[in-house]
C-alpha cells in the first residue's frame, strides 16, 4: 500500500515536471497567435493536469502526450471572473483546431469555483466559466453542439485548502473529450 | 462469496450511519425562558427510551424553557391529585409534567402524561398512548409537540426530519435523521456529489442534485419505495429543485438554452417550461408557501440579488437592494420573510428580509454560512456553516437570539433541508 502510495507520488512529480518544461511547441502549433506567451506564473503551482502516459498504446494520442499541448485541459480564471485569460488562448485555441480536424470528437468543459459562496450561484457560476471557454472555440469555428458546458460548482475541488493558493487552483474550467 | 460480501458491506453501512448522528447543543439563548419541571415517569426506565429525558431534551434544545429541579421529590407524582403545586411553585416552576409508563399486553406500552400550570393549579393537557417499545422515542416527541403548543401558542416540530449531505474522502450520503440529530439514515450513497436536497411538501420524496452522470441531473427518490426517477437530465446543468406548494411541479434551474434559466418540469419527469429569460443567470428558485411567487436569485443587474416573479413566469420584481451579494432565498413557512444568504466584508452569512417592510435582520456570524432552511413552524433556521474548515450544521431562531450547533463525526455535513409536519 505505502509503495503503491510512493509510486503515485513519483508519477505525479514527474508528469509535473514533463508539463512544466516542454511547453506548447510540440505537436499542434499555433502560428496565428505565436506571439501570446505560454502559460506561466498565474498558473497555480500544483499543475499536474496530465496524466502520465505510462501506457504504451496512448503514446500516439496527441491528447494524451504530456508534450503536446492538447494535453493541457484547465483554464484558471480570476475570483468572480468568467474572462478567459490572454494566457490561455493558445491552449483552447489547439483544442478547437484539434477539433476542426476531429470532426467526430465531442468535448464537455466542466466549470469549477472556489469554496466561497453559496453552493447552487456557485454551480451556475462555473457553468458560466464553462460557457466562456466554449464561446471561443464556437467563433474558432466549432459547432455549438460538439461542446457541452457543464459544472461541478465548488462541489469537486482539487484543491483540498481554505487559502488563496488553494481558491486559485479551483477557479478553472476543464476540457474533457468524450470517452475520456 | 459475492453476495456475502455485499451483505458485510451492508451490515458495515448501517453501523457506520447508525453511529453518524448529530449532536445538537444550544451555543446561545437569550429571552425569558419559561421554567417547566418535568419529573421521571414511573416505568420508564425499563424501557428502551427513557421518555421524560427525551422530552426534556427536546424543550431545553429550543432555547425556550428552563429545566427545573425535580431532585428529592418523593412520592413521584403521576395523578393529579398527587401534585403539590405550592411546592413545585417554591421550585420556581411555572409548568409542570408527570406521568408514567406501564406494560399494555401485547408487547406494546402505554405512555400517559400530565402537563398542569402550575399557577393556576390547572390541568392543560392530558395525553395516552399505547405503542410498541421501539417507538417510545417517537412517542416522547409528540409528547414535546403538546407541551411546546400549549406553552408558546406554536406548533412544535420535534417530530419532523431533517435531511442533509454528509462527505466523506471520495464519499458522498444524503442522509434522513429525527429533527434532533437522532436515527440517522443514509438513503442515497455515491462516488460523486449529492446537492440542494429538498422535501416534497407531504414528506414522502425528496429531489436532490445527482452527479453520478459526470453532471448536475435533478433526480426525485421516493423514501418508503427506494425508488429514483430523474425529472431533469437535459444537455448542460440541472440543478436547484424547488416543489411547488401543491407537490405536483418542481422549479429547477437548468443550462440547456445557454446560462442558467429557471424552468418548470412536472415532478414526475416530462418536458420543461422556461419561466426566466435573462442575459445573466437566474437560479436558487423557492415557491411562496401559498404558490403564488418564485423568489429566486439573478445576477441580472450586475451582482446576484434576489427576485421574485409569478410563478408562472413573467416581470420580476427586485426584492434585495443593499450588498452586492445576496442569494439563495428561502420563504418562511408563514410567506412573511425570506431568508437568503448575504455577503458582507467577505462573510457569508444568513440573514432573513422583512417582506412587508423590505428590513433586512443579519442572522449569523459564519465565514461561510450557506443553505438556510426553515423549520416547518418558522421558528429556527437550519443552516450549513463552517468550523475549523469543515462543513456542519448550525441553527438559529427566526430573531437570532436563540442558537444551535450540530455536530457530527462523520466528516463534512451541509446542504440541510428541513422536512415538513408529519401527516399523521
Amino acid at each position: 500500500m505505502k509503495k503503491l502510495a510512493i509510486c503515485l507520488v513519483i508519477a505525479a512529480l514527474a508528469a509535473g515536471c514533463a508539463s512544466k518544461e516542454k511547453q506548447p511547441d510540440a505537436g499542434v502549433t499555433d502560428r496565428s497567435a505565436g506571439t501570446t506567451p505560454p502559460s506561466t506564473s498565474t498558473t497555480p503551482s500544483t499543475s499536474s493536469t496530465t496524466t502520465p502516459s505510462r501506457d504504451a498504446n496512448v503514446s500516439g494520442d496527441p491528447l494524451k502526450d504530456p508534450n503536446n499541448i492538447l494535453s493541457k485541459r484547465s483554464v484558471y480564471f480570476d475570483f468572480d471572473s468568467n474572462a478567459v485569460k490572454d494566457e490561455y488562448r493558445n491552449l483552447i485555441q489547439a483544442h478547437a483546431r484539434y477539433m476542426n480536424d476531429k470532426r467526430d470528437s465531442h468535448i464537455r468543459i466542466e466549470g469549477n469555483c472556489d469554496e466561497r459562496g453559496s453552493r447552487e450561484y456557485n454551480l451556475a457560476l462555473g457553468q458560466r466559466r464553462a460557457e466562456a471557454v466554449k464561446k471561443v472555440m464556437t467563433v474558432l469555428g466549432v459547432a455549438d453542439n460538439r461542446v457541452e458546458t457543464v459544472s461541478y460548482g465548488e462541489e469537486k475541488p482539487k484543491s483540498q485548502g481554505h487559502d488563496e493558493q488553494a481558491w486559485a487552483e479551483n477557479r478553472r474550467a476543464d476540457i474533457r473529450y468524450q470517452g475520456e | 462469496m459475492t453476495k456475502r460480501c455485499f451483505l458485510f458491506l451492508g451490515a458495515l453501512l448501517l453501523a457506520l450511519s447508525s453511529r453518524a448522528q448529530l449532536t445538537i447543543d444550544i451555543t446561545t439563548s437569550g429571552g425569558r425562558q419559561i421554567p417547566i419541571a418535568i419529573m421521571p415517569m414511573p416505568g420508564e426506565v425499563a424501557q428502551p427510551q427513557v421518555v421524560s429525558e427525551v422530552v426534556a431534551a427536546d424543550l431545553a434544545r429550543t432555547g425556550l424553557f428552563r429545566l427545573v429541579n425535580t431532585l428529592g421529590i418523593t412520592p413521584v407524582p403521576t395523578e393529579p391529585s398527587d401534585v403539590n403545586f405550592p411546592d413545585w411553585s417554591g421550585r420556581g416552576a411555572d409548568a409542570l409534567v408527570i406521568g408514567k409508563v406501564e406494560p399494555s399486553g401485547g408487547g406494546r406500552v402505554e405512555v400517559r402524561f400530565r402537563l398542569f400550570d402550575v399557577q393556576k393549579q390547572s390541568q392543560l393537557a392530558s395525553f395516552s398512548y399505547v405503542v410498541p417499545p421501539a417507538q417510545l422515542r417517537a412517542t416522547a416527541h409528540r409528547i414535546a409537540d403538546v407541551i411546546y403548543e400549549k406553552l408558546t401558542g406554536d406548533k412544535g416540530v420535534f417530530s419532523t426530519k431533517i435531511t442533509y449531505v454528509v462527505k466523506r474522502t471520495g464519499r458522498y450520503e444524503l442522509q434522513v435523521a429525527d429533527a434532533d440529530g437522532f436515527n440517522a439514515q443514509s438513503v442515497l450513497a455515491s462516488r460523486e456529489p449529492i446537492m440542494s436536497p429538498a422535501w416534497s411538501p407531504d414528506g414522502s420524496r425528496i429531489a436532490y442534485v445527482s452527479f453520478d452522470q459526470k453532471k448536475p441531473v435533478v433526480v426525485v427518490q421516493n423514501l418508503a419505495a427506494g425508488t429514483t426517477s430523474v425529472v431533469a437530465n437535459y444537455r448542460g446543468n440541472n440543478s436547484a429543485p424547488a416543489w411547488s406548494p401543491d407537490g405536483r411541479s418542481l422549479a429547477v434551474a437548468l443550462s440547456k438554452d445557454g446560462l442558467t434559466q429557471i424552468y418548470r418540469v412536472a415532478a414526475t419527469g416530462g418536458p420543461a417550461q422556461r419561466l426566466t429569460d435573462s442575459t445573466g443567470i437566474d437560479t436558487q428558485p423557492a415557491y411562496s408557501p401559498d404558490g403564488q411567487w418564485i423568489a429566486f436569485t439573478s445576477d441580472r443587474g450586475g451582482s446576484p440579488q434576489i427576485y421574485r416573479m409569478p410563478a408562472a413566469g413573467g416581470a420580476a420584481q427586485r426584492l434585495t437592494f443593499e450588498g452586492t451579494y445576496n442569494v439563495g432565498p428561502r420563504y418562511s413557512p408563514d410567506g412573511r420573510y425570506i431568508a437568503f444568504v448575504q455577503r458582507e466584508g467577505g462573510r457569508y452569512r444568513i440573514a432573513s428580509m422583512e417582506l412587508a417592510t423590505g428590513q433586512v435582520t443579519s442572522l449569523t456570524d459564519g465565514t461561510l454560512d450557506d443553505s438556510p432552511t426553515y423549520a416547518p413552524n418558522g421558528k429556527m433556521i437550519l443552516y450549513e456553516t463552517q468550523v475549523g474548515g469543515h462543513g456542519q450544521l448550525a441553527a438559529v431562531s427566526g430573531d437570532g437570539r436563540v442558537r444551535q450547533r450540530l455536530t457530527s463525526s462523520a466528516g463534512d455535513v451541509q446542504d440541510p433541508a428541513w422536512g415538513p409536519m408529519p401527516t399523521n
